[in-house]
């Protein structure tokens, strides 16, 4: 079989981008719910949301060192793997990407060295606005790499003069078409991530009897919290499918499975896309309701892929069911946090054993609806790398052969799966430790000469009954 | 096409700078893991580990803002540097990841301890050998048409680029081993004290040989050293004062200036190569005006990076005078 260096390098890319997404997205919830944890523990001097906020800054210390670990290979690909893009596109995303970095730096410089170890080495103000300063600078770090990433979807404020893309607009290319959407949507998944996760772990915390005042509290804050974020995620999903239809609209007929343009499009729950025939098998749906959900019309006319030539029409099988399973994801998120409303009578929301056991399941689900999300609107813009203007074909290394993309998506495979493996396994420790062993002050503890990292702010040893 | 301002000096000065410091500075600690399988015992390697801890991720930023610097800057390196240096890139990548993975869990490991030194060890000489074989392939040139590299996956790996690699090992180590008589006392000190002039030896013989060897490969080198006499030879010069300054300094016994010294020796050999090769940084066709961005981009991202690096700077400044003095057995530990 002839190695094929384009879809290698796809994989490769694919594998690498998705192993490094579910850190920052978990990260950057888990910063602003820290910084929310803090104001309550500065207003009310309530013992609970400091033990809350303790435990969680150690975890978030642990992702956060292997999001960066994993961040570093990032920088790297785009001139690996695809030379011929980032030469033609460097104008505009040399900048944008630096600023991503910079910004991390400058953060990671100042603000999250005090949240991790200045606790009670600086006035507690001073700590709060440092907890609020690194939520922040979360959002500005992902609103960059959004930008690129969304530039790359619908493109503007550029001009091609030979093979090489000028800024003519800089503002009209950071805020391009589809960033506002994608921003936002992408604000609130990593809030739903946080937001399940912290619920799944205190659910889990309260099945065994552990902290019990600590995790009622959280527990019962994350979840007025996912009741009003799940449904939102679901509108603000709506408004961005709806941009997408304007500017991508073969992206939208791919996930609707909708291969002819008509009116009165069934939504449809079930299908077998079949890219050779150009049609669907096994279809099952609901009639009309695609089109009143694209146009606010039961009979409005949707565009269909007859509309794009074959050859530009993206994978329709992975992104209908990429999309299928990230709406499913989301509408299950709804009726957990809807379910947990109906149990606050009589307070069973903490008792249910059923209920905190889903809840502990349901702390997965967040992190395979973003990644479904992410194929659904990558693959969605096949075949083009930035849309309209460059294939993926044209972005490749032109000296790039198949054997070397096979030996180093084998070779990033194994070491991802060595260091998420060891990083996995630590945070399991520093959940089963959980907060009753935290120390009350850091000062008891921390030896003056330790390194301001954040893994390092961890005291968890690695090995079981190695304490 | 910018004649109005032309930033591309600027730039050349700010990644210059960039990459010296992150050879300086993650040089000493890579110099560590390298030192590693040659320590006397396990508490010394604690110790040494410990020496660099504190630093050493904020020594690495320096690399990743030089690789998006980079692709801002001069987009041309980018894309040929990493293609050409496809399999290499690789090993440099995957070295830094190991150690700096080992680097949080060999502190908090009791019976895998040696997995995670070993870890550290392999890891730091991996990334060492491969940023060698980065500069090795730069004075070797690159075979380039219509801006693109059309070479193929081994280019970088040759005798050539063999030597800078194992050069590099010498050097990092060089730099760890007077790191270590600045920052430690005792047996370990004493150690350092007896192992330097041996690294002393394998630089002074690499950087020789290197040379000898480029103006043979390169007639342009070969021209600007030997066609006239010119304040060039400063440099050389320069180093050469550096080497003779560290072997005073150690039969001294001096604490300090060894590390100064050895810094010396890298600077002046750094500003040799700048000298030899410039102003072509992709290598035999390309300048550094071919290679750079629009003006406008370079013009954008200099703001910024104007606005972090002094901040940067009094960080990086801040965490060594916080961890300044002798590290001790025990320290750091829990």
């Amino acid at each position: 079989m002839e190695l094929d260096p384009l879809l290698l390098s796809r994989l490769q890319f694919a594998f690498v981008v998705s192993f490094h997404a579910i850190f920052p997205v978990f990260t950057i919830g888990l910063a602003s719910y820290i910084a929310v944890l803090e104001g309550l523990a500065y207003k009310t001097n309530n013992p609970v949301w400091s033990t809350l906020s303790r435990f969680w800054t150690r975890v978030f210390a642990v992702v956060f060192g292997m999001g960066v670990v994993s961040g570093i290979v990032m920088a790297f690909q785009f001139g690996t793997n695809w030379s011929n893009f980032s030469y033609t596109s460097a104008n505009f995303l040399g900048p944008i990407l630096s600023y991503e970095v910079v910004t991390a730096f400058f953060l990671e410089a100042s603000f999250l060295g005090v949240l991790l170890f200045g606790r009670d080495k600086v006035p507690p103000g001073v700590f709060l606005l440092s907890a609020i300063l690194v939520a922040t600078g979360t959002f500005i770090s992902s609103f960059w790499i959004l930008s690129a990433n969304s530039w790359m979807h619908t493109p503007a404020g550029v001009e091609m003069r030979g093979d090489l893309l000028y800024v003519t607009s800089w503002a009209e290319a950071i805020f391009n078409a589809s960033l506002p959407y994608r921003f936002t949507h992408m604000v609130l998944a990593s809030f739903l991530t946080g937001g399940f996760v912290v619920a799944g772990v205190s659910a889990w915390y309260l099945l065994n009897g552990r902290e019990t005042s600590a995790n009622r509290a959280a527990l019962s804050m994350t979840l007025w919290l996912l009741l009003l974020i799940a449904p939102l995620q679901a509108w603000v999903g709506d408004l961005h499918g709806l941009n997408t239809l304007e500017h991508q609209p073969a992206k939208i007929s791919a996930m609707e499975g909708n291969w002819e343009t008509r009116s009165n499009v069934p939504l449809l729950l079930f299908a077998w896309p079949d890219q050779e025939a150009q049609s669907n098998r096994f279809e099952l749906g609901i009639p009309g309701l695609a089109s009143w959900i694209l146009t606010h019309d039961v009979n409005g006319t949707v565009p269909g892929l007859d509309q794009v030539a074959r050859e530009d029409q993206p994978p329709v099988w992975l992104v209908f069911w990429s999309f299928r399973i990230m709406v499913g994801l989301g509408l299950l998120m709804i009726a957990a946090a809807v379910t947990g409303l109906i149990l606050r009578r009589n307070g069973a929301v903490y008792t249910r054993r059923w209920y905190l056991r889903s809840l502990t399941v349901m702390s997965l689900t967040p992190f395979v609806a973003v990644l479904a999300g992410w194929f659904t609107t990558e693959v969605g813009r096949g075949p083009w790398l930035i849309y309209g203007i460059m294939r993926f074909e044209e972005g490749l290394t032109p000296s790039l052969q198949g054997w070397m993309a096979l030996t180093t998506l084998i070779g990033y495979i194994v070491v991802y799966a060595m260091i998420f493996t060891a990083g996995l396994y630590y945070l399991m420790r520093i959940l089963r430790d959980g907060m009753e062993s935290q120390p009350h002050s850091e000062q008891e503890e921390a030896p003056a000469h330790r390194a301001k990292r954040p893994l390092s702010a961890v005291d968890v040893p690695l090995e079981e009954g190695a304490r | 096409m910018d004649s109005m301002f032309d930033l591309v000096p600027i730039w050349a000065g700010i990644i210059g700078f960039g990459i010296m410091m992150y050879v300086l500075m993650d040089g000493f600690d890579l110099g560590q893991g390298i030192l590693f399988p040659f320590a006397r015992n396990e508490e010394d390697r604690d110790i040494m580990m410990n020496s660099v801890a504190p630093v050493w991720d904020g020594n690495e930023t320096w690399l990743v803002l030089g690789g998006t610097g980079l692709l801002a800057a001069f987009p041309l390196v980018y894309t040929v540097f990493l293609p050409a240096l496809y399999l290499g890139v690789f090993v440099l990548l995957a070295g830094l990841i190991f150690r700096g993975v080992a680097f949080e869990f060999r502190f908090k490991a009791r019976t895998s301890k040696y997995l995670w030194s070993w870890s550290f060890s392999v890891g730091s000489i991996l990334a060492t050998f491969a940023q060698g074989a980065v500069v090795g392939s730069y004075i070797q040139g690159f075979e380039t048409e219509n801006f693109r590299f059309v070479g193929g996956a081994f280019d970088w790996l040759t005798p050539f680029t063999v030597l800078t690699g194992l050069g590099m090992l010498a050097g990092y180590a060089l730099l760890g081993s007077t790191w270590l008589i600045l920052k430690t006392e005792g047996e370990l000190q004493s150690w350092a004290y007896r192992i330097t002039p041996t690294l002393l030896a394998m630089v002074i013989a690499v950087f020789v040989a290197i040379s000898i060897w480029t103006p043979l490969m390169d007639p342009m080198v070969q021209s600007r050293w030997f066609d006239q006499f010119s304040l060039i030879w400063l440099l050389p010069l320069g180093a050469l004062l550096s080497m003779a300054v560290l072997v005073r300094a150690l039969m001294k016994r001096q604490e300090g200036l060894p590390f100064v010294a050895t810094m010396g020796i890298f600077v002046f050999a750094y500003l040799g190569l700048a000298a030899s090769k410039l102003p072509y940084i992709v290598p035999p066709n390309y300048t550094l005006w071919d290679a750079a961005s629009a003006g406008e981009s370079q013009l954008f991202l200099l703001i910024g990076l104007l606005f972090v690096i002094p901040f940067v700077l009094m960080y990086t400044a801040w965490t060594y005078w916080v961890f300044r003095g002798k590290v001790k057995a025990g320290m750091g530990y829990h």
